[in-house]
């Protein structure tokens, strides 16, 4: 039987913002199937963004839900946690609302190890304000502030939050959605702080003004730049550059969450 | 009578931590600040203890942001912080005006700008109160004058927001968050709390602005079926975004009038001599209260007719209130430790045929009451 994507959407909010082609449609799909494979009630699913095309996700999912400030989706969600540790609570947002204007939030929400799900749609641009340059644009790339090329280097989400002590980090993309829809559902399993980035596109701001303009362009590259870990490892150094790394890279079941944590310590200080 | 086991010698500071918990604080979140953490440290201790959230974010933003996610999940929620804190927070106050989310802003003020001067008094942040954020927003603030003030207010501060779902902001000043005085703990029951509305309908009647319930919609929590929609963005009564201008004017008019129209209830004044058709009026607010207090019992004691106007509601404004008690006065004086905010609103209402001047300080010193005596001489 196939999915019934329209028994987790808000119909009467559809047609959707998003441009034709665009990666995000196949991202929300892959969550909804992952929260599905939870089985989760809706009740108890809480969606959180901040500012962008992704964080338009909360709007058109029929869950609790809360479209915040640019950046600052985190720091609402783990209030939202901490008061009913029982919802599972998830935060999307694009590269520049995760790692430019929240990126302290999401290296802090990272190192408390809240168990909260933090998706990261990487189309390396700010695609909602007309493609301007994002600390994931790669280098020397043209957008509508760096119109002589990008002069600073792409900062690289993965490592980002490993670095900052996220207990599960995952990489995929928008045309691999089994392994997508995989990744997120494990991240949901994960008791803790999860990251997964989402290797997509923005066609519109970005490809077409770097020789990548159609959608289905920006799947093939996709397709091809995503290189899974093991692979990557095998290749010589030469071979790895351009490519990008996908998989799990870290998943880390020894370090207690945040919220267990604060329930030990209610139970102490109550003596 | 108050038994001698309900009287604690304590800072302001604790005395609004202790209050908040008084008044249903279940959550806080902060970050440090010069003079208001022992709020935070106050509360890290306690609120554990007494079944509560404490959390302490990376900055004043993210803890503005926490609050608002605890209190959309049901909680009465509270950040403190002091003029650089304050200013970051303004985006958020901003998201919780318009998203009608109930919650308290502790603001310790501090002399300013910027990192300003972080161990002095200060009262330079009334209209930051007010306007601090961007955009036309509905604004309660609340301050107290004595350490025992610092109790009962904030958890007038809390029933007001949670009345009005609005932020509330708890304007304190270095002075009356460090002294140390007496307080009486009422017991429980004996001040009155409120909570916020709640929904009648079952969820799938349910509509988080529903105007239908007047200007104060009821409010859910999340997690409890009701699955609604949260955004900063203009919406209708539905919760989701809308590009309905005449919806967008009338949503944020109603915003306005739910403060606007119940004025009554949200302004709190305390006057003394009042009534006494005073030809020279003391207009205050915050520690500087206490100065006015002193310096009108001794402008009487010399013969001349003076009254106080203490303003422990300072946002809605108290216009009534200034036009009444100036009403026959011949002079105005406006005490604050800043070069000139409170007085802009007391022009614009006090009586015309009234002077009205300041008394300003920020040389880091209270104002004393000589200084406004002397003022009050100088001009009559
Ligand atoms: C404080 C603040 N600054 C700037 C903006 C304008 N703004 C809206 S979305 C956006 C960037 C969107 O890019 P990204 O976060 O990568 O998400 P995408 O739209 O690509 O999904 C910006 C800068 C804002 N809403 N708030
Ligand atoms: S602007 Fe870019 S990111 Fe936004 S919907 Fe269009 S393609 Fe997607």
């Amino acid at each position: 039987m196939a999915f019934d994507y329209e028994y987790y959407l808000r119909q009467d909010k559809m047609p959707h913002i998003w441009c034709p082609g665009c990666g995000l449609g196949v991202m929300l799909k892959s969550m909804l199937r992952a929260v599905h494979g939870m089985g989760w009630k809706k009740d108890d699913v809480v969606v959180v963004s901040g500012i962008g095309c992704t964080g338009r996700i909360p709007g058109y999912v029929d869950f609790n839900t809360l479209h915040t400030t640019h950046g600052r989706a985190l720091t609402f969600a783990i209030g939202i946690k901490m008061v009913k540790p029982h919802l599972n609570v998830i935060v999307v947002g694009g590269d520049g609302d995760m790692l430019a204007i929240g990126g302290n939030h999401f290296i802090h929400a990272a190192r408390r190890n809240v168990d909260i799900t933090a998706i990261v749609y990487n189309n390396e641009i700010y695609g909602m304000t007309g493609g301007q340059v994002s600390p994931t644009t790669p280098h020397g790339w043209r957008t509508t502030t760096t119109p002589y090329g990008n002069l600073e280097p792409r900062m690289d989400i993965v490592e980002i939050a490993m670095g900052a002590g996220a207990t599960f980090v995952a990489r995929s993309t928008v045309y691999h959605t089994g392994q997508l829809e995989d990744y997120i559902k494990k991240a949901f399993e994960h008791k803790g702080f999860s990251v997964v980035e989402v290797l997509g596109h923005c066609h519109t701001g970005l490809g077409r003004r770097n020789k990548r303009p159609s959608a289905v362009q920006n799947f093939q590259w996709e397709k091809t730049v995503a290189i899974p870990l093991k692979a990557m490892e095998k290749l010589p150094p030469e071979k790895r550059e351009g490519k990008i790394p996908m998989g799990i890279f870290r998943d880390d079941k020894e370090k207690v969450e945040y919220t267990e944590i604060y329930k030990e310590l209610m139970k102490k200080a109550a003596g | 009578m108050s038994k001698k086991s309900d009287l604690k010698f304590m800072s302001g500071n604790e005395a609004c931590a202790e209050g908040a918990l008084y008044a249903g604080l279940t959550f806080f979140a902060g970050y440090p600040i010069t003079p208001s953490s022992e709020i935070a440290e106050y509360l890290s201790a306690q609120l554990p203890k007494r079944g509560g959230v404490f959390i302490q974010m990376e900055d004043e933003i993210a803890s503005m942001g926490a609050v608002i996610g605890a209190s959309l999940t049901g909680a009465k929620s509270m950040t403190a912080t002091s003029g650089p804190g304050f200013s970051l927070k303004q985006e958020h106050i901003g998201f919780a005006c318009i998203a009608e989310v109930p919650c308290v802003v502790v603001n310790v003020q501090r002399g300013g700008p910027s990192t300003g001067f972080p161990t002095g008094p200060s009262q330079s942040d009334v209209m930051q109160a007010r306007w601090g954020t961007h955009g036309d927003h509905p604004v309660i603030a609340v301050s107290p004058t004595t350490v025992e003030e610092c109790f009962t207010e904030v958890v007038r501060a809390f029933n007001l927001a949670e009345k009005y779902r609005n932020p509330v902001i708890f304007l304190m000043d270095e002075i009356i968050g460090h002294m140390r005085e007496k307080v009486r703990i009422p017991e429980p029951g004996e001040l009155e709390i409120l909570s916020r509305p709640r929904p009648t309908v079952p969820p799938e009647k349910y509509k988080p602005y529903d105007e239908s319930f007047g200007d104060i919609p009821p409010m859910a929590a999340y997690g409890e079926g009701y699955r609604f929609h949260v955004t900063g963005l203009n919406h209708d009564e539905t919760g989701f975004p809308t590009n309905n201008g005449k919806i967008i004017q009338r949503t944020e008019e109603r915003l306005l009038r739910k403060i606007e129209a119940n004025k009554e209830d949200i302004i709190k004044v305390v006057d003394m001599y009042a009534d006494d058709s005073p030809e020279v009026v003391v207009i205050t607010f915050g520690a500087t209260v206490r100065s006015a207090r002193a310096a009108v019992r001794t402008l009487r004691d010399t013969g001349v007719k003076a009254a106080l106007l203490a303003l422990y509601t300072v946002w809605p404004f108290p216009e009534t209130q200034v036009r009444e008690v100036t009403e026959k006065a011949k002079l105005v004086v406006v005490p604050e430790l800043n070069l000139g905010q409170l007085i802009y609103e007391v022009e614009r209402c006090a009586s015309a045929d009234a002077k009205v001047v300041g008394v300003n300080k920020i040389n880091t010193e209270p104002i004393t009451p000589v200084e406004i005596i002397n003022k009050v001489k100088e001009e009559l």
